[in-house]
């Protein structure tokens, strides 16, 4: 990158600085556009969620809000059980999820990755095949319904993302670039391969591990699916899964009477929906900030043979 | 000689015994080497086969009436029947087209897109200014397709989306558009672009980065403008990256993207003739048919015709670059 520039500064005459700055303006003109259509929903939905219901009713939503409330927030505050209870299934469920997961799929990519192993071929096929080819979805709910009896259990949420071969893909390109001759130092001084694993290849991989465990996170954050297909009992429902249910209608925004006649029988419901829907974007907005630095990098060492 | 010969019989006899001991000595020696690393790949390699292997011999399922009293093993045997069923579906035609149509569309526009980003971020100089593009450009990614389909319904709520606002506002009829499928495939390629084409750019513009800066120099000192290098240098080398995503791509283009066509619609019945595709209608025949005989049967159809065209098109890519095949 820095070699270009200087070619093009080497390079200015005057008439080609014009060009040049022109093309440069424009290609930061597009990308300035982009991006903000990338954000600008959320803005819409965040606008949506601080207006007064009666502006929503007349205006619709906008891009800034006419006016100004915080009843939808009020109103979630105010009988938080339901949101509350699915945000705490959430939480829950990521955070278990996501530290055994890394832990789980991080021990099988290590071993995957050691040319020493002499299972390496065969298992890392048995695990690649399953990118190929699955029983596709009847089997699968038949399986977890009739045989694992998981339907309605809090453990269905878990398990089936504890391994995504994907992240292993990545994770064991990314232990099969440690230098050998580094891991060979650390047996000579009497290593064993647990104590490699957590001491050197775990701290040097950490671009990977922090993208894996990312992904991890937003696959349990965001997941519908399986609550979707298995769960019935509303004090499992994640947050994805109740917004889904307000979103089709199905789940209807039930107040105590008293919080009703606070609110003289009119339920803020078109804030309120939008309220929830930045309440399920936080915490993912904050996570990939912390974490975005790596996640560039993660992926390219990940993708190169 | 003899003497050699004689030490060769010699060592010949032990060697010979070991066999008998040896196997749990090789066994010994083999979890000596490799103990470690399996324990490390067991609980991985369960997950696996309970998740991916177990729910397998369902497959079954596809070919007999599944009595639910009765279990899958001794539920009457009915062949292709399910087959049959799913061929006379006139439903069958219309998902198959919608599947194949709309996914051709994503990896067009997709690929198009991407690329698109990538020539445009290629350009850019400043490294904060770049780090500020992208993650605007990655957040959709992370976003769950739930609250896609609020932003979706933001725009296009009939009573109070921001679209309709619009129209009204330049004097335009407002729009039904969750009862409109015409417009459907359009919105979908939009909210998909909108998702992916940020961080699907990534690996265009690693591409981009580790062309050799001097092949530029040399067009710019023959007068090249900045079009003609993107035209006769930076595409031209891309060509074999695009060519093995889009391969890959085709090898999944029987499966698509269930959140897409089912949440950011709403399961909306209007919806069906142009955002019904084989995921959506296998969960609906399962669910609110119940006819399970029939989705197996579709689902599996998919699951086979996919893996071949993955196999075929892993082999094009093996021979278009052997390094870039999946396996």
């Amino acid at each position: 990158m820095a070699q270009q520039t200087i070619v093009i500064k080497q390079r200015s005459g005057n008439s080609y600085r014009k060009t040049a700055s022109i093309g440069r303006l424009a290609v930061n003109a597009v990308l300035i556009a982009f991006s903000l259509i990338c954000l600008i929903p959320v803005l819409l939905v965040l606008s949506a969620s601080v207006s007064t219901e009666t502006a929503i009713a007349q205006y619709g939503y906008t891009l800034l809000p006419m006016s100004f409330s915080t009843a939808a927030y009020d109103f979630i505050l105010a009988q938080p059980q339901r949101i509350m209870n699915a945000y705490v299934v959430t939480s829950i469920v990521t955070a278990i999820g996501t530290m055994f997961g890394l832990t789980i799929m991080s021990l099988l990519a290590y071993a995957l990755s050691r040319q020493r192993f002499a299972l390496r071929k065969p298992l890392s096929f048995y695990a690649f095949f399953t990118l190929l080819f699955n029983g596709g979805l009847i089997p699968f709910y038949l399986f977890v319904t009739q045989s694992l009896k998981l339907k309605d259990n809090p453990l269905i949420l878990i398990l089936p993302y504890l391994v995504s071969v994907w992240n292993v893909l990545l994770l064991r390109t990314s232990f099969q670039s440690l230098p050998e001759e580094l891991l060979d130092a650390a047996r000579i001084d009497g290593a064993n391969e647990w104590r490699i694993f957590f001491q050197i290849a775990i701290p040097m991989s950490t671009p990977v591990l922090a993208t894996v465990a990312l992904f991890t996170m937003l696959s349990y954050w965001n997941d519908w699916w399986m609550s979707l297909l298995f769960i019935n009992n509303k004090n499992l429902y994640s947050i994805q899964f109740l917004l889904y249910n307000i979103m089709q209608g199905l789940e209807k925004m039930n107040a105590t009477p008293e919080i009703a006649a606070r609110y003289g029988g009119n339920l803020p419901t078109l804030t309120v929906r939008m309220a929830m829907a930045f309440f399920a974007v936080g915490p993912v907005a904050l996570a990939y900030l912390f974490l975005q630095k790596y996640f560039i990098r993660g992926i390219t060492i990940g993708s190169l043979k | 000689m003899a003497l050699i010969s004689g030490s060769m019989v010699r060592s010949a006899v032990p060697s010979g015994q070991v066999p008998n001991k040896s196997f749990w000595t090789r066994l010994k020696l083999f979890l000596d080497k490799n103990g470690t690393y399996m324990l490390m790949a067991l609980p991985g390699a369960a997950l696996i086969f309970i998740f991916a292997y177990a729910p397998m011999p369902g497959i079954i399922i596809a070919f007999i009436d599944l009595k639910f009293n009765l279990g899958p093993w001794a539920s009457p045997w009915v062949g292709l029947d399910n087959f049959g069923y799913l061929i006379a579906t006139p439903l069958t035609g219309r998902v198959l087209f919608n599947t194949l149509f709309m996914n051709a569309m994503f990896i067009i526009t997709g690929t198009m897109g991407a690329i698109g980003v990538a020539l445009l971020m290629n350009e850019v100089h400043g490294k904060f200014r770049a780090r500020i593009y992208q993650s605007a450009m990655f957040f959709p990614n992370f976003i769950s397709i739930v609250v896609v389909s609020y932003f979706v319904f933001a725009f296009l709520s009939t009573d109070e989306g921001l679209v309709n606002n619009l129209l009204k506002s330049i004097g335009v009829e407002p729009m039904q558009w969750y009862s409109s499928p015409e417009y459907w495939p359009v919105i979908l390629i939009i909210v998909s672009i909108w998702k992916g084409v940020g961080v699907s750019s990534i690996i265009y513009l690693a591409t981009m980065v580790g062309i050799n800066p001097e092949f530029y120099e040399a067009a710019k000192i023959d007068g090249a403008s900045k079009l003609d290098q993107i035209r006769y240098i930076t595409l031209p080398l891309l060509v074999p990256v695009i060519t093995i995503l889009t391969l890959l791509a085709i090898g999944r283009i029987f499966y698509a993207d269930f959140g897409l066509f089912f949440i950011v619609t709403r399961n909306t019945p209007a919806l069906y003739p142009t955002t019904d595709v084989i995921d959506t209608f296998v969960y609906r025949s399962l669910i609110q048919l119940n006819d399970v005989g029939m989705s197996a049967a579709a689902g599996l159809a998919q699951s086979v015709i996919g893996f071949i065209l993955v196999i075929i098109s892993n082999m094009v890519v093996r021979k278009v670059d052997p390094e870039k095949s999946l396996f």
